[in-house]
């Protein structure tokens, strides 16, 4: 176990605050998430509300079974993210170190399982702009947010492996203490970007599906 | 032209605007001089070496009576200026509607009897007149300083303007929301006339055919009597007396059939569909223009019950 | 533990070892972690901004001294006015006090040795500098012709020009708000030294600390509308096109929700500095400190709600409207409160009318003026006639140059001896100080009877019955050019030539006046501990249980 001393940065003086701190500063920035991606689904909700019939009639061309794959990897991977959040600073390596890889890897699976379900709407030529199959025309103004939103999440969630992929070698060369704070922040991230997700998924995939 | 005034007599409008902002600027003049003076007064008063320095100064009791006048000022200027706007909430009924079209970079004006204009607006004094404007591009605005009123003109929505002039002259007309490169180029004047002088000056001006016989030319050609026609076997609803009036909606909601409501009934058919209709309406999106929404607007609001016949010739 | 009753600290001299001097190298500089060099380092960037802005308006400025134009085009025009508002805003103005000041004295007024996140803290800076470089090349390479507020669709269709690369380099320097926004209020829950409770903060710090929560929560919502544009401009993809059943006004909703409260993020830090000025010059605290942190706080928290007034005339819902001509009535309460409070410090003080006070009392005249003209703005029937005119120009012209930029020169010259170590020539100051007043009055007042005349803003050629406003401010604009300038020149001087400074010119009080000046890295020779209120000057006699 390394010596937490070791870890102090200035200007803090007792570790403990430290991580207090570095833990207060990222849910300062969360909050700030939150404004961001809020001010996209306030503009959604806003526009659902203009145009509900249109809304309902994109919903129904997204894929589910895209969709709920995506959900379910999330979902297992935050379960990860837990046990390294919780397991690191009870010093339990394996623990840590597999469970980030597992993470990055269904973080992986959901960026490859939304590429697959882009180059399928793409097919089916679901990009707002000529030639949308889809009537009426407010359709399209549902299209523009799928792709924004989720366009999003996805540089959101790509961050996140990047984060976890090099945390994850950090710790296995043994240049990233276990106790280090930046463990607990790379949690509430990945958390953030799986609790985003669980808000898209509903409102792009199952509100008003079936009538 | 008339230069500017800083004070407006050429609607009532207008002057209690004037009469707002120039109390306005008193008390303003009052309230800022007040602490200009305090200021110069203490640093003279109290500058270092004063035998007045130091000592007890008020405490809360001055803090609670200045934050309770304050708050108290502004909530009768809030009162002032929100009844203002409340009394100019709605438009009179019987108002001359002239229609308006901006685009980059330049006003287009439709008179009700199909006088057209560019840049410049004729209206009779002593007669409520509304301007019924879109864009065709950009968020455009129009401001009639002299009149102290202005409205933002959009793309693909109806906005509106109303005023009685009282005073008849020539003013500015501007263009106030920044629309590209010759935007301060999209300037104009309104010209404000006697009814009498603005009966003869439309009488005057080609063409003579009005805005609603245009529309009535576009009806047929496009094809719109082919079911709203009174011979018609398609099962359509009749526009006779539809215009100002209140029209059920399939969904239970009761809408009244003003410009936006007809606009909309021609460019997005299903978006208000008349209750006991089917939605087999097609859209005109792409195939009329705004200046021919504009006639066909004019037609229908001129059609009233007693001027559309049945199939059999009969009154409906 | 050291007890701040002492004059000073048992210290090295001043001049040998300070945060100046420790590390002569550029690499030193540039990779620095220490908040003061930081501070340093934002404060040359947004000078660098400052006048290449300052320059584009002098252009204009001069344009428009003939009604028909002189010597550059309409386009030329459009983008030189949107360069002098992107360039200010964002900037110059949002992060002023903040980075430059809050960055140096934040730590110190606490107690600190640094910002809680020192590398978070330099990379703020990078992304800023990078952010101004991409805007910069945006705005002269191609030219961007929107106006500052990048209204749709005039923005995602019909504009020519790089509005893609301006947005993102807007986009980029949100970010460095943010960090800047989070390291200040981890900062100040944190790292506050023993003793030093909320109720003993100076001013100044609840101004920042007002500041960076308006930051973290509003700057996101700028981002998004501009990625949305970006989106729509670029990848086609419709969100405020009408045709496919968007709302331009939904763009113009987003926007004003981040820009309303950004005006607050500009002159939140000026009224702290005004009252850590006024207490020292005066010599007595600041009257009613309790009621200025609830004004702070009050002004941080309704600005996010009156956005609407922007857009009176803009097709929104006559009831929205008197919602938020309401709102603006009621923010406006605090701002008057601090406005009498600031008077009333003076009040039995001991007045020196040094630099730093005349550009105070600057500040508080024109503050004044410009929050009373913004009652009428407040008011729709009259923001109906005024919206768009020069009346308006002028109103944000008052509280932002006349407001924010008298502070952030009242702060220059109260801190000046404070970061470098030495003295100012205070009469050159002063004279600056009234040329300041002097220009900014001629510049902007004309601008208010224009606009109720009905000049529009953002006109290139207009109605000649307005030349004469037009002269008369160009004529203003060249004296505030000079007042601008004027510091450079004595202050640069000052380095070489000025007085040794002394750990604490002023005799004020703070925590930073304890330590030498320049102070060192680490602040503190070691760590204070605070027993007393702030502002406990002189005159605070015992007998004296006023405010």
């Amino acid at each position: 176990m390394t010596d937490a001393s070791a870890l102090i940065r200035e200007p803090w003086e007792d570790f403990a605050r430290q991580k207090e701190g570095v833990s207060f500063g990222f849910w300062i920035f969360i909050a700030s998430e939150v404004m961001f991606f809020g001010g996209l689904f306030f503009a959604f909700a806003v526009d659902r509300y203009l145009h509900t019939q249109a809304f309902r009639i994109g919903l129904q061309h997204t894929d589910l079974t895209y969709g709920t794959i995506n959900t379910a990897l999330l979902m297992s991977s935050s379960f990860f993210m837990t046990a390294v959040v919780r397991g690191a600073p009870a010093g339990l390596r394996r623990t840590t170190v597999f469970g980030l890889a597992v993470c990055a890897a269904l973080g992986v699976g959901f960026l490859i399982t939304k590429g697959i379900e882009y180059h399928d709407d793409i097919s089916k030529g679901l990009i707002p702009g000529a030639g949308f199959p889809l009537r009426p025309d407010a359709t399209q103004l549902f299209f523009g947010f799928y792709w924004i939103m989720t366009g999003v999440h996805a540089i959101h969630l790509f961050v996140g492996i990047c984060l976890v992929l090099l945390i994850e070698t950090l710790i296995v060369l043994r240049r990233l203490p276990l106790q280090s704070p930046t463990i607990e922040i790379i949690g509430l991230y990945w958390h953030f970007v799986d609790i985003i997700w669980m808000i898209l998924f509903p409102i792009l995939y199952l509100l008003g599906r079936w009538p | 032209m008339h230069p500017f005034a800083l004070y407006s007599t050429v609607s009532g409008y207008a002057t209690s605007v004037d009469n707002f902002f120039f109390a306005l600027t008193l008390l303003s003049i009052i309230i800022a001089g007040l602490v200009f003076v305090l200021i110069a007064y203490f640093s003279v008063r109290y500058r270092e070496g004063s035998p007045h320095s130091g000592g007890r100064r008020p405490g809360l009791e001055l803090e609670i009576t200045w934050t309770a006048a304050t708050f108290f000022l502004f909530l009768f200027i809030f009162w002032w200026a929100a009844s203002s706007e409340l009394q100019a909430l709605h438009a009179p009924t019987n108002t001359l509607d002239i229609h308006v079209v901006a685009k980059q970079w330049m006003w287009k004006i439709e008179q009700p009897n199909g006088i057209r204009e560019i840049n410049e607006i004729h209206a009779p004094i002593d007669t409520p007149v509304r301007l019924i404007m879109t864009s065709q591009d950009v968020i455009h605005s129009m401001f009639l300083p002299a009149l102290r009123i202005k409205q933002d003109v959009l793309p693909d929505r109806y906005t509106y303007l109303w005023f009685t002039a009282k005073k008849a002259g020539v003013y500015h007309l501007l263009c106030t929301q920044f629309c590209g490169t010759e935007h301060s180029r999209m300037t104009g004047r309104i010209v404000l006339m006697t009814p009498q002088d603005y009966a003869h000056w439309t009488s005057t001006q080609q063409p003579a055919q009005s805005l609603a016989s245009q529309g009535e030319g576009l009806f047929r050609s496009l094809g719109c009597s082919g079911c709203h026609g009174p011979n018609s076997s398609v099962h359509a609803p009749d526009l006779a007396g539809v215009y100002g009036h209140a029209v059920q909606l399939s969904d239970g909601r009761t809408v009244t059939a003003d410009d936006a409501y007809i606009r909309d009934s021609i460019l997005l058919p299903r978006k208000d569909i008349v209750a006991g209709y089917a939605p087999v309406m097609p859209s005109f999106e792409h195939i009329v223009s705004e200046d021919q929404i504009v006639r066909l607007i004019a037609y229908i609001k001129s059609l009233s019950s007693d001027r559309v016949l049945n199939a059999k010739g009969e009154r409906k | 533990m050291t007890d701040i009753t002492l004059d000073r600290l048992p210290h090295v001299e001043a001049a040998s070892l300070s945060y100046l001097t420790e590390g002569h190298t550029l690499g030193s500089w540039l990779l620095t972690t220490d908040h003061k060099r930081i501070g340093v380092l934002y404060a040359l960037t947004i000078t660098f901004f400052f006048f290449i802005a300052g320059a584009a308006i002098s252009v204009v400025r001069l344009e428009l001294v003939h009604p028909h134009g002189l010597f550059i085009t309409d386009e030329e025009y459009n983008r030189l006015f949107t360069l002098h508002g992107v360039i200010m805003v964002w900037f110059f103005l949002v992060p002023s006090i903040p980075t430059t000041f809050g960055n140096f004295l934040l730590p110190l007024m606490i107690g600190a040795k640094d910002v809680a996140f020192p590398r978070l803290n330099l990379m703020s800076w990078y992304i800023f500098v990078a952010a101004g470089l991409v805007t910069l090349y945006a705005l002269i390479a191609g030219g961007v012709d929107t106006g500052w507020t990048f209204y749709t669709p005039l923005s995602t269709f019909y504009a020519n020009g790089n509005v893609i690369a301006a947005a993102a380099g807007v986009f980029i320097a949100g970010f460095s708000s943010i960090a800047t926004g989070i390291n200040f209020i981890a900062t100040t829950h944190m790292l506050r030294a023993p003793g030093m409770t909320w109720t003993r903060l100076p001013l100044f710090v609840w101004a920042i600390y007002a500041t960076s929560v308006v930051m973290v929560l509003a700057t996101p919502v700028l981002a998004m509308s501009l990625l949305l544009i970006v989106a729509e401009r670029w990848l086609g993809m419709p969100i405020f096109d009408p045709a496919n059943g968007g709302d331009p006004l939904l763009f113009q909703h987003m926007f004003w929700f981040y820009s309303h409260p950004a005006v607050y993020i500009m002159i939140l830090p000026a009224m702290g500095v005004a009252s850590e000025v006024l207490a020292c010059f005066a010599r007595r605290r600041v009257f009613g400190y309790v009621a200025m942190i609830i004004s702070l706080m009050t002004i941080a928290v309704i600005g996010f709600m009156v956005w609407g007034h922007h857009m009176f005339v803009a097709g929104q819902s006559p009831y929205a409207n008197l919602i938020f001509s309401f709102l603006s009535f009621i923010v406006a309460v605090p701002s008057a409160i601090k406005v009498f409070n600031w008077t009333a410090t003076l009040y039995k003080g001991s007045i020196t009318l040094k630099a730093p006070l005349l550009y105070v009392m600057s500040f508080i005249g024109l503050f004044t003026i410009g929050g009373l003209t913004g009652l009428f703005l407040a008011s729709v029937p009259l923001d109906i006639h005024l919206h768009a005119t020069y009346f308006v120009v002028a109103h944000f012209h008052f509280i932002m140059v006349g407001g924010t930029v008298s502070a952030f020169f009242a702060a220059l010259h109260f801190w000046w001896p404070k970061i470098t170590g030495r003295m100012y020539p205070d009469a050159w100051a002063r004279i600056g100080a009234m040329t300041t007043f002097l220009g900014f009055m001629v510049t902007f007042l004309p601008q208010f009877v224009m606009g109720y005349d009905g000049m529009p803003r953002r006109y290139h050629v207009y109605p000649e019955q307005f030349q004469p406003y037009h002269v008369i401010s160009t004529i203003g604009a060249v004296i505030l050019a000079v007042a601008y300038t004027l510091p450079l020149f004595y202050l640069t001087w000052s380095l070489r030539y000025g007085k040794i400074a002394g750990d604490n010119p002023w005799h004020a009080t703070g925590l930073e006046w304890k330590t030498s000046s320049p102070p060192p890295k680490e602040n503190f020779e070691h760590t204070p501990v605070v027993t007393e209120e702030a502002y406990f000057y002189e005159l605070e006699g015992v007998e004296d249980n006023g405010s």
